[in-house]
């Protein structure tokens, strides 16, 4: 008998212990974690997603004012990476190597395992250079995207740009990636759900050498892009046009608004910029351009800028007067000798006859007037104290939609100011409120904050006789959902009654028309019966702002429209005669005044020289 | 012929037949699906007619023959290895095959033949003393001189596996101390790969002392041994912070040791205690083994095999370099789940994520398209044939057969224990095939032969074979 014999239990002992080894590695491997069957999936399956073509926009007339081009977005999956020939890479794409590293090393930040956009919006000439070669750049597929065309170059503010998603968005919005579009501004962040339509998804199999294989379960899983809806806007593209041709070389704004619906039918913020700067792959670099101009084109001065109404808003104090009963609108007379005088105060005026009743008041825009009255208000004894009587005056003011954001569909509307009590008694004391301290409310200067849309919203107001509709800027969402517009079809009163505002229209009227010289006979068109009210704002930047707020013709009114044009002076200098351009350009089509439209034109105020 | 073990050989048949559909699918695409002998599949069923023709032929030979020739079978394969090195033809970097017209052949593969018959013959002698030092060195000369020429051909997945003969060894009456150096070795090369130099010293200080106590159970004077040592080692370690604090900690630890040991000797010859003067011998041959790994690493190691075996004791994972086979065979191997994704389905395999998935990597086919019930059948199916070739072996009267028997067991032992730990992470990526499941012609021809060989032997196991 072999002394070793027993060994051999010893030796089959060891086969069987590595082969048991083996099983329950296996088991683990194979059984228990499951993250080697996600790495299987990521390694075969490649997810491409089907980008949905974005909503077009169209004019109020159907003129389409924004579409859609084809481009490619290079991606790349860091983990799927293979060495390759970067010399061939950058002359394809028309990059330096830096760039290729800068890129690579942003997308291994992102993620090592899930795709990222590595260079976008490559032409279609160039990817089918590139294409060819895809084969040799393990790692890298393309997505088809498509690129915002503006045929007409106006509006960019109102159609805003579309830009990559921010990290806090893709992480905090499901349906984001990194890399997807987003509306930034305007109506492309507004009506971003309308317009972005709804991203599909083709599921690959794809192997080693990164080709596609075939589809995944015969596409069983994959889905469709639905197409983002088209847009109808209110604007009228003409007349957008126009009021943007108008307002070259000078800073300010023009709202147009139909009254009888609130649809904005030109929206002008000056100056502008030119919106297809803002897409493609140049556009950060020409956003921080615009970004770093002192005019601050990108600024949206309608619903942004916040400037004293001036003298226009003597229609609104006249109201209030006449609704509170302090004023008779045929009766009441209040004397102006060139201005108003209490003690050693005095608010300048200019010569007209006097004294004069609200109508010729409006005509004259007169000051004494305007101030008389808003003492007599906050004096009245039937308030019993002069802080009720503010807050009469206050509530009133504010049923015009003031001191509060109108609910444009555009964003970053500001609400321009409304003073309020506290804000006073902070100034000078509880209970020390004088009417003189606060008289320069009659005319519109003092603390009181519009933003031209509000303007443009209480020319509508009036021209309505004390109904509006929220201003808005889409029309319709085509073949969509448009629910969301209701709000816009619902009418807000002020809370004066209807009956006093033939008063304001007519001097609102004369202040355009009378034989006898009103403030903004400028603006008179021949054969319209324009309505209109200038007004001339002091600001602490320097020369006054030129402000005119007008709407047309009289009887069922067609536009409403107001206009700024920071320091340029009297209201008839330049607001008037642009509104009036505007108007008749939209109620008839024609330029009946040649030579105004020439001196509007060639007039630029920002390098301070005439053309 | 009639006492033929007909298990094995349906067991053989089986698992070929098994092995050509799993290469059919790791070679087979879906764009070209029509069957061709030009494809690995097809060039396979011919590696696997002949390899029947092989058996057959070797069946007919008369038992004698084999242990009759053995060594000249070896002397002619150590000359056919030596030619390789000098006229043969490189594939995948090794320096391995001989190229007749279209046959390509890798002698290495019938050198494990060889060295299992000569090492029957020479443990089968009469006057054979396992646990002579002469006939040590006799057996680690038959088993590591063709081993030695593989090597030397850059292929040393091959040359490994002559490692595997020792069981024969063992089973014969090797001395069990030996296995014990061998494991420590090996311990100490992880060890020090992976651990600073003083840690391991104070490891195998540890190690030296529990075989003290082991060999000496308390023995009051070790209790002072061990306080010198402990008394030296601080001494040291706190002289050397001091004043020379750049140098590495292993230095005082070192000193300590050394300043420690002429006690040890003292000690040893008073007593003349031989097995404590071994242990201390030990423990410093260790310590000189461990010193030298640093440079058998860095310098006699290539550079993708420092790669590979740095990846799996995990000091460096890089997935895309020395990583990548083994991660994406994991992958594969793991997506299969408890049924695998069915025949022809698998995608890691299909779409070529897994490399050399037909030959090296075989195993993921199977892990991946049938699961684990596929890998633990398969793994199960080698295990009773690993069994039954022991129980063969043990049965034979002639100890060349049985020898012989133990040679072929062990053999097919390594190679399914490296590459199928290969495929799962758990052994390094050396290049061997999976018997009867990698594409291959000379490893197909090898392994059937080598079988084939032992069943001649066992039809004739009452004869005494010399």
């Amino acid at each position: 008998m072999n002394p070793f014999r027993q060994r051999c239990f010893v030796v089959g002992g060891l086969f069987a212990l590595i082969i048991l080894i083996y099983i329950g590695r296996l088991f683990f491997l194979q059984v228990v974690d499951q993250s080697y069957k996600m790495s299987a999936s990521n390694n075969v399956l490649r997810y491409v997603t089907q980008y949905p073509a974005r909503g077009l926009m169209y004019d109020r007339n159907g003129v389409l004012l924004v579409h859609n081009q084809a481009a490619y977005d290079l991606m790349v999956t860091p983990n799927q990476l293979h060495e390759f020939d970067t010399a061939l890479f950058c002359q394809l794409l028309g990059i330096d190597k830096e760039q290729v590293d800068k890129r690579l090393r942003k997308a291994k930040r992102y993620s090592y395992y899930k795709s990222s956009v590595f260079l976008e919006q490559i032409s279609a000439e160039q990817y089918g250079a590139f294409q060819e070669n895809l084969y040799q750049f393990k790692g890298f597929y393309a997505q088809t995207r498509s690129l915002r065309i503006y045929p007409h170059n106006i509006a960019a503010h109102t159609f805003g740009y579309v830009g990559e998603v921010d990290d806090k968005t893709a992480q905090n919005d499901s349906y984001y990636k990194s890399g997807d579009y987003i509306g930034i501004s305007g109506v492309e962040r507004m009506y971003e759900e309308q317009l972005r339509g709804k991203k599909g998804v083709e599921i690959f199999m794809v192997d080693v050498h990164n080709r596609i294989k075939g589809q995944y379960k015969n596409g069983i899983y994959d889905t469709l892009a639905v197409n983002g809806h088209d847009i109808t806007l209110t604007l009228d593209a003409r007349l957008q046009e126009y009021g943007e041709r108008l307002m070259q070389n000078k800073i300010g704004s023009i709202v147009a608004i139909e009254p009888a619906t609130g649809e904005i039918l030109a929206i002008v913020s000056a100056p502008t910029y030119d919106p297809g700067l803002l897409v493609g792959r140049e556009r950060s670099a020409n956003y921080k351009q615009l970004r770093a101009d002192s005019l601050n084109p990108l600024f949206c001065r309608p619903l942004q800028a916040r400037y004293p109404p001036g003298s226009t808003f003597k229609t609104v104090n006249a109201l209030i007067g006449l609704q509170e009963g302090i004023i008779n609108g045929l009766y009441t007379y209040y004397p102006c000798h060139y201005g108003y005088t209490v003690g050693r105060f005095h608010m300048g005026c200019h010569g007209h006859e006097s004294p004069l009743n609200v109508v010729s008041a409006l005509q004259h825009s007169c000051n004494a007037f305007f101030a008389a009255e808003y003492r007599a208000l906050l004096d009245n004894p039937k308030y019993q104290t002069i802080d009720s009587a503010f807050t009469v005056w206050r509530n009133h003011a504010t049923s015009f939609g003031f001191g509060s954001k109108l609910g444009v569909d555009l964003p970053y509307e500001v609400a321009g100011y409304v003073p309020t009590l506290s804000f006073y008694n902070r100034t000078y004391g509880k209970g020390r409120l004088k009417s003189l301290y606060i008289v320069s409310n009659s005319i519109g200067q003092g603390e009181l904050l519009l933003t031209p849309v509000q303007m443009a919203n209480l020319a509508s107001t009036i021209a309505n006789q004390g109904r509006y509709f929220t201003p808005h800027i889409v029309k319709e969402i085509r073949e969509g959902d448009n629910s969301i517009l209701d709000r816009f079809r619902e009418p807000h009163y002020t809370d004066i009654d209807t009956t006093y505002f033939p008063i304001i229209i007519e001097g609102m009227y004369r202040a355009v028309n009378s034989p006898t010289g009103g403030t903004a006979g400028v603006a008179a068109i021949r054969g319209i019966d324009v309505c209109g009210k200038t007004g001339t704002a002091e600001n602490p930047h320097g020369k006054d702002h030129s402000i005119f707020m007008a709407f047309a013709p009289r009887e069922n009114p067609q536009i409403a429209i107001a206009v700024y044009v920071e320091n340029a002076g009297f209201g008839a200098s330049y607001a008037a005669p642009i509104a009036s351009l505007m108007i008749e350009r939209y109620l008839t089509d024609t330029v009946t005044r040649p030579w105004l439209e020439k001196r509007m034109l060639s007039m630029d105020l920002i390098n301070g020289t005439t053309r | 012929m009639q006492n033929i073990d007909w298990f094995t050989v349906i067991l053989y048949l089986v698992l070929i037949t098994l092995g050509w559909f799993n290469i059919y699918s790791a070679s087979y695409s879906a764009d070209h699906a029509s069957f061709s002998m030009a494809t690995r599949y097809g060039r396979q069923m011919i590696w696997i007619g002949a390899a029947v023709v092989i058996a057959i032929v070797v069946l007919v030979i008369d038992s004698k023959f084999y242990s009759t020739f053995a060594e000249l079978i070896y002397g002619a394969l150590m000359l056919i290895l030596l030619s390789v090195l000098l006229f043969g033809s490189t594939v995948n970097g090794a320096k391995s095959w001989i190229v007749l017209g279209p046959i390509q052949v890798q002698p290495a593969e019938f050198a494990k033949i060889a060295a299992s018959l000569t090492l029957a013959k020479y443990m089968s002698r009469y006057h054979f003393r396992p646990e002579s030092f002469k006939s040590m060195m006799i057996v680690f000369g038959i088993c590591f001189l063709p081993s030695a020429f593989i090597l030397l051909q850059n292929d040393t997945g091959s040359a490994l596996v002559f490692a595997a003969l020792l069981i024969a060894y063992f089973r014969e009456g090797m001395k069990p101390i030996l296995f014990i150096l061998g494991l420590l070795m090996a311990l100490l090369f992880v060890l020090s790969l992976l651990f600073e130099l003083h840690i391991i010293l104070i490891v195998i200080e540890a190690l030296a002392f529990v075989a003290f106590f082991v060999l000496r159970d308390n023995h009051k004077e070790l209790g002072i041994s061990f306080l010198i040592l402990l008394v030296t080692t601080a001494a040291a370690f706190g002289l050397c912070r001091w004043l020379a604090p750049q140098w590495p900690k292993y230095v005082p630890l070192l000193i300590g040791f050394g300043l420690a040991i002429p006690y040890y000797l003292y000690y040893t010859y008073r007593h003349k205690l031989g097995k404590i003067a071994a242990v201390i011998g030990i423990a410093v041959a260790s310590i000189g083994f461990t010193f030298s790994v640093g440079y058998f690493f860095d310098n006699v190691l290539a550079a993708h095999q420092r790669a590979r075996i740095n990846h799996l004791l995990g000091i460096e994972v890089d997935l895309q370099g020395a990583g990548y086979n083994v991660n994406q065979s994991m992958i594969a191997i793991g997506s299969g789940g408890l049924t695998g994704k069915g025949y022809l389905q698998g995608t890691q395999t299909k779409f070529k994520f897994v490399p050399e998935q037909s030959t090296d990597f075989i195993f993921c086919t199977i892990g991946e398209e049938w699961g684990f019930m596929g890998t633990t059948l398969l793994l199960l199916l080698f295990l009773t044939l690993l069994v039954r070739l022991l129980v063969l072996a043990e049965r034979q009267k002639s100890k060349f057969s049985r020898i012989y028997g133990y040679c072929v067991a062990s053999i097919f032992f390594f190679h399914i224990a490296v590459n199928v730990g290969m495929t799962i992470g758990i052994a390094p990526v050396i290049g061997i095939p999976l018997p009867f499941f990698s594409y291959g012609g000379s490893s197909l021809w090898g392994f059937t032969m080598l079988l084939f060989i032992f069943l001649k032997l066992d039809c004739n196991r009452m004869e005494l074979i010399t």
